[in-house]
Parts: structure tokens; C-alpha cells; sequence
């Protein structure tokens, strides 16, 4: 019983700050798919993007969570903020940046939301996560890459390579 | 924790990116969509990872993240490129390869 509760006590923590992070993220990407201003849009990706690295935090998963900040945060934003910079001279509010028919693309969202929820309410009901989960190690991570996941691994290493190939192929001026 | 917590976090991001891949019209905003769905497969796989108790979740992040990097980098060389050509990168008036 005591134990229980104790366990409770630690979760509601845990859920708490859940919520919270949740709560931003939503907000966040709401503001990405709505705001008439291109460069708020952006800085907003930045909040979801950070929400999702505390999330991953708060399911141990560091290391995805650091290398999330480092590219996303990091690399990805500034590409974009580029992308912005280098596609439109403008930085104000602008009125041109939804389709015609946009509205109808609300049903669409909100029937892909009802049944993706009643699928996984229906399927994980109250399933937990493991409480004494630790940390994942570091070298786990790292043995998984290189010994079962080494064939992906360089087909992803080539993917970028000929990204950045193909990115300087597309972009330079001649 | 619910893993319904976050399988249901995902699903949210995943529908509001949807949205935002059918209605807007300036690419680059539909790239930042593509880029909160791949986010929300990424707290997927993690929340699912942490189910199991092995790493093979954390690894597909891995990918998820480099594939995502690369995307960002090759689409927004596109959008350059046609905005240079065009002076516009509104998606609905690329139509020279309508039939």
C-alpha cells in the first residue's frame, strides 16, 4: 500500500513535468502550422524540437536527447532560418502562406487524430513503462550501432554524402 | 508513466504536421511540417523503446535524426534552386509537370 503510493508520488512528478513539456510542445507546433510569420514559425519548430529532447530525457534516452539539441536545435533551425532568409525578402507578417482550400485539411487532421487515439487507447490501455529503468549505457547504444545495425550504417554514410553532393550540386550558382 | 502518455504526444504531432503538409503553401513551411513528423516518430520509437528495455529504438532515432538532417539539407537546396528560378516558392504553381 505504502509502497504503492510512494511509486504514485514519484510518477506524479514524473507526469507532471510530462504534462508541462507536452502541454509547450502542442502549443509550439500549433503556432508552426498556423503563424502568418515564416520566421516565428521557425523559432517555434525550436520549442518543439527542445520539448522533444526533454521528453526523450524523460524516457532515458539521453544520448538522442544531446544529439537531438546538437542537429535539430543546432544544425537543422539554422538551415531553415537560411532558407528563409535566402527565399524571401520580407521578414514581417504575410497573408499568401496557406493553400485555397486549407480548411479542408482540418477534418482530414482531425480524423487521422480519432483514429490514431482510439487505436492506441484501445491497444495499450494502461500498459506501464518499467519503473527501474536506468539510463540506457552509452556503449549499448554503441554496440547496437556497430554490430547489428553496421549495414545501415554505412548506407546511411553514403545517403550523406550524396546529400551534401547533391545539396552543393543544386544550390551553387552557374 | 502511461506509455499511452507518449504514443498519444506523438499522435497529436503527427496530426498537427499533417495539417500543416496539406494546408500550407510556402515550402518551406511544409518542410518544417515533414519535420514534426519525423519528430513524432522519433518519441514513438523511444516511447516504445523504453517499453522493451532494449536499444534498438535509441539506434533507429539515430538514423531517424541523420535521414531527417540530410532531407532538410537536399529539400531546402530545391527550394533555393526554384526560387531562383521562379522568384516564388509557392507549392501550387509548380505545375510544369502537370500532364
Amino acid at each position: 500500500m505504502f509502497a504503492a503510493a510512494a511509486e504514485q508520488d514519484i510518477q506524479v512528478a514524473q507526469n507532471i513535468g510530462f504534462g508541462i513539456v507536452a502541454a509547450i510542445m502542442i502549443f509550439a507546433a500549433l503556432k508552426v502550422v498556423t503563424s502568418k510569420n515564416v520566421v516565428h514559425a521557425a523559432l517555434s519548430l525550436v520549442a518543439v524540437m527542445s520539448g522533444a529532447a526533454a521528453q526523450y530525457l524523460l524516457l532515458s534516452a539521453e544520448f538522442v536527447a544531446v544529439t537531438q539539441v546538437l542537429v535539430y536545435v543546432g544544425a537543422v533551425m539554422v538551415l531553415f532560418l537560411f532558407g528563409v532568409m535566402l527565399t524571401r525578402a520580407k521578414l514581417g507578417r504575410e497573408t499568401d502562406l496557406n493553400n485555397r482550400g486549407y480548411k479542408m485539411a482540418v477534418p482530414v487532421a482531425l480524423l487521422m487524430l480519432g483514429v490514431m487515439s482510439w487505436v492506441l487507447i484501445d491497444g495499450f490501455e494502461d500498459t506501464r513503462l518499467p519503473e527501474d529503468r536506468g539510463q540506457v549505457p552509452l556503449i549499448a547504444v554503441s554496440d547496437s550501432i556497430f554490430k547489428p545495425y553496421l549495414l545501415p550504417f554505412w548506407a546511411l554514410s553514403f545517403v550523406l554524402l550524396a546529400a551534401v553532393i547533391g545539396a552543393i550540386v543544386l544550390a551553387r550558382k552557374d | 508513466m502511461l506509455i499511452n502518455n507518449f504514443l498519444l504526444l506523438g499522435a497529436v504531432l503527427f496530426c498537427i504536421g499533417v495539417y500543416g503538409v496539406i494546408a500550407r503553401k510556402n515550402a518551406v513551411l511544409v518542410l518544417m511540417s515533414i519535420e514534426l513528423i519525423l519528430n513524432s516518430v522519433n518519441i514513438n520509437l523511444l516511447a516504445f523503446d523504453a517499453m522493451n528495455g532494449n536499444v534498438d529504438g535509441n539506434t533507429f532515432a539515430l538514423y531517424i535524426i541523420a535521414v531527417a538532417a540530410a532531407e532538410v539539407g537536399v529539400g531546402l537546396a530545391m527550394v533555393l534552386l526554384i526560387y531562383r528560378n521562379r522568384k516564388s516558392i509557392a507549392l501550387d504553381e509548380l505545375s510544369e509537370m502537370k500532364g
